[in-house]
Order: C-alpha cells, then sequence, then structure tokens
C-alpha cells in the first residue's frame, strides 16, 4: 500500500551532503514530493524532513540506504508517531478594491495573514499541515492566484520523545 | 617463480624520520600519510593539478609509484590489487580528463565492493565552479558510485581525511572513497601531525557482531530443514570468512553454491559444491536453489544474474540472509531470517551451536546425482581449439593454483565454469559492472600485490582491446603476468545473445581489423606466442610458463561456441538451455 511518508534525517552540516541525500532518491527510483533543510539544535549538524510516497518496502530501505550515507548520522520514520507537521505558502492573489473584503474574511477564517497590499493584489501567508494549505489555494483560487511558494513539510514528533 | 618487481625501500628508520611532526607541504602529508596506512604500491598518471604531489614523489622510493598509460588502466590495477590482497588499493589522477578517466574503475569497484582510495587533484580552490581549465566536479560526477567522498578545503584537514577514507574503504561494506585536492592545497603548508589512532565518525559504524536470536533462529532452521542450501558470495572472501564457511559446511554438511565472486571462497573440489549458479551457473546449483527448503544466503546480493526472474526465485524455501550491509537485506529478496554482521564474525559464532543438517541425506544425494549426471560440457574438436578445453589446459598445468584474472564475455563465463579454485583472492573479475578492459591491467595489480604467484590474465580479443597500452607497464616494470588472448575473432558474448535471443542477427560484432596480437606484444618488448591447435596451445603455454618475464599467448578459437548451460532473461534459473550436450 502506498502511503505519504515524513522522514527526518539529521546530517553532518557538509558540503554537498543535501546532493547526496537528494541524489540517492533520485538514482535509486525514490520519489521526493518535498524536502526541507535547515539547522538542527545541535552545531555542526543539520535536520531534513523530506515527504516521500512509497510502500513500507520503499520507505525501509529508503532508511537503510539513508544510514549508508557517511554523513547521515540518524533516520526517524516521523509518520509512524504522532507528529506536527507545518508547512508555510504564501499566494499573491488578485484583489482589486472590491474583492478585498471578502478575501480577508477567507484570510481571517484559516487565521492566516496579510503581509504584503500591492494596488490590486495581497499576498496572504498561511502555515499549516498540508490539508490546510490546498484548502486555502482552493478557496482562493477563483480571485485569481498570480503567483504562489510553498516550503514543503517541516516536522516533529509530539511530546517528550 | 617470482616477481622482478623492483623492491620499495621503506625501512623502520626512514618511516621514523617522515612520521615525526614537522611543517611541510599537502603533498608530502599525502604521501606520509599514505606510508602510515601501509602503502607500498600506487597507480598514477601526472598532470598539471597534481604536480605538487608528482614533485613529492621526485626521488621518493618508500612505495612503488606505477606509471600506467591510462588512468582506467592505473585504477583497474589498484582494484586488481586490491581484490587479489585485501588491502586497500590507491590509485593518483589528476582532474578533468584524468579524474573522469577513473569514472568507469570506481563504478566497478563500487558494484564489486572493492576498497580503493581514489586521489584526483583539482584546480586551485578559488578557480573551482569556474570551468577554469581542466576543471570537473569529480566528487559531483562519482557521489553515486563511491562510498564516500572528500573535496579537501583545508590543508589542515587532510591527514584525518585520508585516515578517514582508508577506514571508510576497508570496513564494514568494502568500496571506493575519493579524495579530490585542489591544487592550491597540495602546494600548502602546515604542521603534520601523523594520525594512527582509532577512527571515530559518528555517521559510520558498521555492525560487524549480529544478533544472538536471529543466529538461533538459523540453527534451529537447519536442524529442521530436508533441502537446506548454502548460496556463498563475495562476502565471504572480502571477510576473510573462507575458513568459517568451510568450517559451518563441514559441520553442518549443507551443498553449497558459490558466485562468480564467491569463486575461491570455498574449495572447489569438495564433495558438497555445486558450481557456480545464475544465468551461465551449473544445473545442480540452479536445480538446488529452486527446490531447498532453506536457502542460507551469506555474503552475496541476490544479483539479477544469480536469481533470474525473482518471481519464482527459490519457490520453496525460507531465505536467510548474512550481510554485512543492512541495505541488502530484503531489497531483492524477502528474508525470512535477516541477520545482519560481517560474513568471517556470523559464521565463527554459528559454528560454536551449529550441527549436522540430519535430516537432509535424501537431499545431499539428490545433489549428487544432478552434479553426476549434469556437469559442465562441451563437444571438444581436434580440428578447432575450444576455448573451455584451453581453460582446462590452464587449469591442469597450473593445478588450479594461479591467480586468474579476466575480462568480461565468454572467456570470463568459461574461466569461472573450468578454472578450479581452491584459495580466496585467487579469481579477480568484474561482476556487478561487467567492465571490459577490466582484465589485463587488473592482473597488473595482482601481480604487484604477489609478487611470488603466478598472474593469469584470460581476456577476449575485443576487451584486450581496450587496455592494451598496458603491456608497456609488464614490460618495463618485468611484471611476469601471463596474458591469455582467447581469440574468437568476435564480441563473443554479444555474438551469443544475438544468436539465441536476436534471431542470429549479427549486427556489428565483427573484431576485423584487430591487431597481430603476437606483434602488438613484441612491438612493446613482451614476449607474444600463438596457438591455433592443442599441440601448439599445449607448446606455447609450456613455453609461456617456462619464460620469466610477461608473455602474452593468443589462442585461436572456434568462433561459434557458445556459454552453457544459459538462462535467458526473465525465465527463472532453472528454465535452462543446456546446448547440445
Ligand atoms: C566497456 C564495455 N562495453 C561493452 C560491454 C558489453 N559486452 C559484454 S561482453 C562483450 C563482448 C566481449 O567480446 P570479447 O572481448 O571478444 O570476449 P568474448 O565474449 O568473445 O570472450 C561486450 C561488447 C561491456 N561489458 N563493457
Amino acid at each position: 500500500m502506498t502511503t505519504k511518508n515524513t522522514i527526518a534525517v539529521l546530517v553532518n552540516d557538509h558540503p554537498g551532503v543535501l546532493q547526496r541525500v537528494s541524489g540517492l532518491f533520485g538514482r535509486r527510483g525514490f520519489n521526493i514530493e518535498s524536502i526541507t533543510v535547515g539547522q538542527s539544535e545541535e552545531v555542526g549538524l543539520s535536520r531534513m524532513v523530506i515527504v516521500t510516497i512509497g510502500d513500507k518496502n520503499n520507505l525501509e530501505q529508503i532508511e537503510k540506504q539513508l544510514y549508508k550515507l557517511v554523513d547521515v548520522i540518524k533516520v526517524i520514520d516521523l509518520s509512524s508517531k504522532p507528529m506536527v507537521a507545518r508547512e508555510l505558502a504564501m499566494i499573491k492573489v488578485k484583489a482589486e478594491p472590491p474583492q478585498r473584503p471578502e478575501i480577508m474574511g477567507v484570510v481571517e477564517t484559516f487565521r492566516a495573514a496579510v503581509v504584503d497590499v500591492g494596488t490590486t493584489s495581497l499576498i496572504v501567508q498561511v502555515i499549516g499541515d498540508t490539508e490546510k494549505i490546498d484548502a486555502m489555494i482552493e478557496l482562493l483560487k477563483p480571485y485569481g492566484i498570480r503567483e504562489l511558494t510553498r516550503t514543503g513539510v517541516t516536522a516533529m514528533i509530539r511530546g517528550n520523545a | 617463480m617470482s616477481a622482478q618487481i623492483p623492491e620499495v625501500r621503506s625501512t623502520n628508520e626512514l618511516r621514523e624520520k617522515w612520521m615525526k611532526p614537522e611543517v611541510i607541504t599537502g603533498s608530502e602529508i599525502l604521501l606520509r600519510s599514505l606510508l602510515l596506512e601501509g602503502v607500498d604500491c600506487v597507480f598514477g598518471y601526472p598532470g598539471g593539478a597534481v604536480l605538487y604531489i608528482y614533485d613529492a614523489m621526485y626521488g621518493f622510493e618508500d612505495f612503488k609509484h606505477v606509471l600506467t598509460r591510462h588512468e582506467q588502466g592505473a585504477i583497474h590495477a589498484a582494484d586488481g590489487y586490491a581484490r587479489a590482497s585485501g588491502k586497500v588499493g590507491v590509485c593518483i589522477a589528476t582532474s578533468g580528463p584524468g579524474a573522469t578517466n577513473l569514472v568507469t574503475g570506481i563504478a566497478t569497484a563500487f558494484m564489486d565492493s572493492v576498497p580503493l582510495v581514489v586521489i584526483t587533484g583539482n584546480v586551485i580552490s578559488s578557480l573551482i565552479g569556474t570551468d577554469a581549465f581542466q576543471e570537473a566536479d569529480i566528487t559531483g560526477i562519482t557521489m553515486p558510485i563511491t562510498k564516500h567522498s572528500y573535496l579537501v578545503r583545508d590543508v589542515e584537514d587532510l591527514p584525518r581525511i585520508i585516515h578517514e577514507a582508508f577506514h571508510i574503504a576497508n570496513t564494514g561494506r568494502k568500496g571506493p572513497v575519493l579524495i579530490d585536492i585542489p591544487k592550491d592545497i597540495s602546494a600548502a603548508q602546515t604542521l603534520f601531525v601523523p594520525q594512527t589512532g582509532p577512527v571515530t565518525m559518528r555517521g559510520y559504524n558498521p555492525k560487524v557482531l549480529p544478533n544472538k536470536i536471529q543466529l538461533d533462529k538459523l540453527t534451529h532452521a537447519i536442524s529442521e530443514a530436508k533441502r537446506p542450501f548454502i548460496l556463498a558470495g563475495g562476502g565471504v572472501v572480502y571477510s576473510g570468512g573462507h575458513e568459517a564457511l568451510y568450517e559451518f559446511v563441514r559441520k553442518t554438511e549443507i551443498p553449497i553454491t558459490t558466485t562468480l565472486l564467491g569463486l575461491g571462497g570455498f574449495p572447489s573440489g569438495h564433495e558438497l559444491w555445486t558450481g557456480m549458479p545464475g544465468m551461465h551457473g551449473t544445473y545442480t546449483s540452479n536445480q538446488a536453489i529452486q527446490q531447498s527448503d532453506l536457502l542460507i544466503c551469506i555474503g552475496a546480493r541476490f544479483d539479477d544474474r544469480v536469481t533470474g526472474k525473482l518471481d519464482g526465485f527459490a519457490p520453496h524455501a525460507k531465505i536467510v540472509h548474512i550481510d554485512i550491509d543492512p541495505a541488502e537485506i530484503g531489497k531483492n529478496v524477502p528474508t525470512d531470517i535477516p541477520i545482519v554482521g560481517d560474513v568471517k564474525a556470523v559464521l565463527e559464532l554459528l559454528n560454536q551451536d551449529v550441527k549436522r543438517a540430519n535430516r537432509a541425506d535424501a537431499w545431499r544425494a539428490q545433489i549428487q546425482q544432478w552434479k553426476n549426471e549434469k556437469p559442465y560440457s562441451y563437444k571438444d574438436s581436434d580440428t578447432v581449439l575450444k576455448p573451455q578445453w584451453v581453460v582446462e589446459l590452464l587449469d591442469e598445468t597450473t593445478k588450479g593454483g594461479a591467480i586468474v584474472t579476466t575480462d568480461v564475455g565468454q572467456h570470463q563465463m568459461w574461466a569461472a565454469q573450468y578454472y578450479k579454485f581452491n584459495q580466496p583472492r585467487s579469481w579477480v573479475t568484474s561482476g556487478g559492472l561487467g567492465t571490459m578492459g577490466f582484465g589485463f591491467p587488473s592482473a597488473i595489480g595482482a601481480q604487484m600485490a604477489n609478487p611470488d604467484r603466478l598472474v593469469i590474465s584470460i581476456n577476449g580479443d575485443g576487451g584486450m582491446q581496450m587496455c592494451s597500452q598496458e603491456l608497456a607497464i609488464c614490460a618495463i616494470n618485468n611484471i611476469p603476468v601471463k596474458i591469455v588472448i582467447i581469440n574468437n575473432q568476435v564480441l563473443g558474448m554479444v555474438r551469443q545473445w544475438q544468436e539465441l535471443i536476436y534471431d542470429n542477427r549479427y549486427s556489428h560484432i565483427d573484431l576485423a581489423g584487430s591487431p597481430d596480437f603476437v606483434k602488438l606484444a613484441e612491438a612493446y618488448g613482451v614476449k607474444g606466442l600463438r596457438a591455433t591447435n592443442k599441440e601448439e596451445a599445449r607448446r606455447a603455454w609450456q613455453e609461456a610458463l617456462d619464460t620469466p618475464g610477461p608473455v602474452v599467448v593468443e589462442f585461436v578459437v572456434s568462433k561459434e561456441e557458445n556459454v552453457y548451460p544459459m538462462v535467458t532473461q526473465g525465465s527463472t534459473i532453472d528454465q535452462m538451455l543446456m546446448g547440445d550436450e
């Protein structure tokens, strides 16, 4: 059964590591839906969060193959545990003055924010899980989306684990 | 028989002198670090980006540097050195074209888990990324085919990097490690403090010892099994586990097959050995895999040339997989008992508990019957030389005691089928990548590592022409490799596929235009001999054995001969074409 899997990969903060990890996905035929990288809690280490689609065997192979990389310190399958997953999107939506109140209404219900106002457009910033962002985009589509950018998912296990 | 390979001059006093902390250049750090790692021989080719390194080697005789005629020759030689000795092979090339010429050899070593440290030069740090003259992103190019790689950014890191590289290359699942050194780094100076201690790297901790519970499961499975079978691979040889394997088989009396890379890991004369499995394996090995109820895979990776069609592979067997690389377990074949650990360590632990497979007597008898009824066979001839006969000649005259390297093609399979290996590290062949051009230069490396052993390199007339320039190395250094060319005038293995699978449509396999190999040898100052019938063959081969230096012996053989048995792609391995006999 194919599912969406979120894995966190703790890696040495060395040049070329992103290339090693993403290259591994490519040549082994694994699919990356999104990938985010940034500093971790420890100096010298970065954390990547990768969302990938595949079955149980794929996921097991991905983990094992990742561990073969010398720069990979730890791999955690987040989706097997209760986790918090968030991504951020910025949506530049067409907004002539008459439409603005309506759009603001959508923004408020989603607890999103308007972070820039142009003469005929707004930039809406939304943070949430992937479904929430998809829903927001659907609602804004009728007004005309000029530009859209999403960060990809970053995630953590809930609680003290 | 001893080779006249020049001695290296390294002495303890010299070593002590070299190993004092001192401010020196990156180039000298490299040389001293290599010495510290026990390197006695490197294969290389100079160029602009490694000139500081070569300058440091001027007059340096603590290890030998072999100047090959092509970087491909250098890396295959380093590979042959590593496979035949168990030590790390080292090669050096310049940036750009020098580095890219290594790619095939790096991939070859990667596929077969061969420990290499590959050193390349690069343009000066400030020019990296500018498409400078002779710049290539070799760490980027080789990322998928190295175990790990380094681009050195600071000369101070160099001693640590070299020490780590050797550690990574030759532990866990072995493999090639690349160190790319920009030219300014090889010129820069720093205080060199020799690195000898244990290496600790957070992200690199190969698991050597297996899980005891899994071992007990296996011991139990053996006592239950009616049709147990062992499939052993290159991991046995690489871990030095051949004696432990012998002991395991002695105790359990389970019949055993060894893969192409596993040849020599178990003595071929043994009653329980069934020959190689897979595409050109024996009838017995393939039947035994398919009918087994317990298949114990030891240091092998279920390559598709071994398994044939996966769906339908070993359909009745409980699968046990012993491997140092956890990622191999379950990659191709679902495993019932996974055992992660070093093959030697695992077998030694197992040998403490394991008992004879008592329920398998009927099975042992069945296997003997297959062995007797369906051995490898070919139709001999008195008018043309048969390649299988040539390999038998080599085997009989050397009592299976030589180190044999091969190129890729039909001759490789005949060598695997008809030469009888009794010792590990006697068989050097490109399995995973199947690299033509590998056979001859790898023999140079194997001979450098084993000056006192007879090294025979078996090549096709096609592959011989991919690295024949290295004849110069044999001549100049008096490396006494016996270079056999099985000349069938065609790209034989391709011809075989075209005959059997592509309806006799022989597209571009005719090697007309090949040189006169005897004259080619002579042009390099190497003795050349040719044989076209059995009598000439015996005489020429004896002369080759009696000649102290390198010799090329060309055996002109029948063109139409095919390798049998053969499992065609898409079939399960018990569906074999057996040939005419
Ligand atoms: C570098 C490379 N190119 C192409 C091939 C494909 N290939 C496999 S076997 C073979 C024919 C080899 O012919 P030859 O060297 O004459 O040996 P023979 O099969 O006749 O013994 C070829 C072309 C290969 N394995 N490696």
